[in-house]
């Protein structure tokens, strides 16, 4: 008897889901791209921008308290909301979960994100807000401090974050002999750098000197080699909101907003020579 | 009751009699287990294929070609294949290690005698102490900490090395009583007996008590290495590329997930020969046990 209710429950399951598997379907589609409608942004959550960073935010892209983001990339995002009309809400959105399929829970994630071509065929975004660089960052009396050029670097043991173009950088322009050393933040680089794990750091330009002029004493950023990078805001692919937003940085980057923004934030960061290759 | 022939769907339904006997009823029970697997499984179906994402998923999850892709390496990316031999050796490495400072502890902690009781509380300190702390915490300690000491060449190993020596100081806490059951399980009367027969107190652990002991847990052992094999995962937190950190880094670059499934994959098949071998070992040592039981 019992079994019999089982196997009848089985059967009833998969009728069931039968029938709202179609209907949801059906449903799931989504309307495509649509231009800006400022005055009616399609949003995450009416009547307000939700705006989605990782945690912790380092400055100086961010600054202040998770309520009421500065820093350069906190303004940028806050002048975009006020030029929109609506009041910004942060969220935390782990890098690694950013481009996970499905619906996204913010209207777009601002977190030193490199524009690539494989990474803009499973989402959006915007256009480019910063130029950047790479950095290399090394400790003042190691033997890599000598390092005049990127092939200097090649048999050094080098460190880099995962999920960052730095670790691009060095896979494929620097190719050292050894393995580049892998680490989850910011901090472990950091760590391993100053006990001598690493002899070599490569990440973002603005975050390398920020590493030597404010969490490592002794260290020195010995260049910077540009990669025609830009950082864009992502998006779940498909958001009408790219548009909107792209207008309202335009009129950012052509008002001088931007440029003063990050002379604001950035300018004491971005003062190194270029490597040669 | 057992009238279940209509529920069961097939060209026969056999068994609608009750009366028929064990043989019908084994037929039928085989008709209600296929039917039970059939739907089952499709219900799972079901709900995958029509999940309204399913699509999104299976080009970022599935994609034969970022599958392959992953498994191999490209230019500027790592090959998590390639990668996995990392997580081989460090699993080797360190299971030697664990086994034999497990037994150490195991042993220490069942030494009689008043004059051991510091030993003894070392031995229940470390494991009370490893088996409750997080081997990621554990890792981060080790494998950033001692490096800051700079303390000449224990402080500028490579990071590998210490992943080893966490990995060894969290599982042995674990073997070691595993190792203990064992040794517990053992019957006093043997010890006696060895002593009786004028074996010294440690030549009656090394030859009478510890070589039951090992047999008996052979199987949990196992069980804590399998356990050991995926946790050689964690160790990429102190910078060395393995599986798991190739499949993230591979992931990060192309925002496709197929290179996690593939590294899932790696360790599913190495894990799978050890679960069978353990499997087997349990059956044989149950046989032997049930022999000597009528012997």
């Amino acid at each position: 008897m019992r079994e019999r209710g089982i196997l009848i429950g089985l059967l009833l399951a998969v009728l069931l889901l039968v029938g709202c598997g179609g209907t949801s379907a059906e449903s799931g589609s989504k309307d495509s791209k649509a231009s800006c409608d400022l005055d009616n942004p399609s949003l995450f959550e009416k009547g307000q921008l939700t705006v989605a960073t990782d945690k912790p935010a380092y400055p100086p892209w961010f600054k202040g308290s998770p309520k009421d983001y500065s820093g350069y990339e906190g303004n940028i995002a806050s002048e975009i909301a006020k030029r929109m009309d609506l009041p910004i809400k942060w969220t935390v959105e782990p890098f690694n979960k950013s481009y996970a399929p499905g619906a996204k829970d913010f209207d777009f994630d601002i977190n030193q994100i490199t524009i690539t071509p494989e990474r803009e065929q499973v989402v959006d975004f915007s256009d480019g807000y910063f130029d950047n660089a790479q950095g290399v960052l090394v400790m003042k009396d190691s033997p890599a401090a000598e390092a005049k050029s990127v092939s200097d670097l090649k048999d050094f043991t080098i460190g880099a974050q995962v999920g960052t173009t730095g670790l691009d950088f060095v896979n494929e322009t620097v190719k050292p002999t050894e393995d580049p050393k892998v680490y989850d933040s910011t901090n472990d680089a950091k760590s391993a750098l100053e006990s001598g794990q690493i002899d070599v750091f490569v990440t973002d330009l603005v975050t390398t000197v920020y590493l030597r002029d404010f969490e490592i004493e002794g260290s020195t950023v010995i260049g910077k080699y540009p990669r025609n990078e830009q950082f864009g805001m992502l998006f779940e692919q498909g958001n009408p909101l790219v548009d909107c937003v792209n207008q309202v940085l335009g009129e950012m980057k052509s008002d001088g907003t931007l440029k003063k923004l990050e002379q604001k934030h950035l300018q004491q960061y971005l003062d190194v020579a270029t490597l040669e290759k | 009751m057992t009238q279940g022939g209509p529920a069961a769907p097939g060209p026969s339904a056999p068994g609608k009699d009750p009366g028929r006997g064990s043989r019908a009823l084994g037929n039928r029970g085989v008709l209600v287990s296929s039917a039970s697997t059939v739907l089952f499984f499709t219900i799972i179906a079901v709900v995958v294929v029509l999940a309204p994402g399913s699509g999104v998923v299976a080009e970022r999850f599935f994609s034969p070609s970022h599958l392959w892709q992953s498994l191999v390496g490209s230019e500027g990316l790592p090959s998590v294949l390639g990668a996995f031999l990392l997580n081989v050796q460090i699993f080797m490495v360190s299971e030697v290690f664990i086994l034999i400072l497990a037994l150490i502890i195991a042993v220490v902690r069942g030494i009689p005698g008043p004059v051991f009781f510091p030993f003894r509380l070392v031995a229940v300190a470390y494991t009370d102490l490893f088996r409750g702390v997080p081997l990621i915490l554990v890792l981060y300690m080790i494998g950033f900490g001692v490096p800051g000491l700079g303390l000449g060449f224990v402080s500028y190993l490579p990071d590998v090395t210490y992943g080893v020596i966490s990995l060894v100081l969290v599982y042995s806490a674990y073997v070691a009583e595993v190792y203990r059951a064992g040794i517990e399980s053992v019957h006093e009367s043997q010890n006696a007996a060895a002593r009786s027969l004028g074996l010294t107190r440690w030549q009656s652990l090394r030859f009478v008590v510890l070589p039951q002991a090992i047999r008996r847990v052979i199987p949990p052992l196992l069980n804590d290495f399998i356990g050991l094999q995926k946790d050689t995962a964690l160790v990429s937190v102190l910078g060395s590329i393995e599986a798991a950190r190739a499949a993230q880094i591979y992931g990060a670059s192309e925002f496709n997930y197929a290179s996690y499934v593939v590294a899932a994959l790696l360790f599913v098949l190495i894990t799978i020969p050890l679960a069978r071998f353990t499997d087997r070992l349990i059956a044989r040592d149950k046989r032997r046990r049930e022999a000597g039981a009528l012997a």
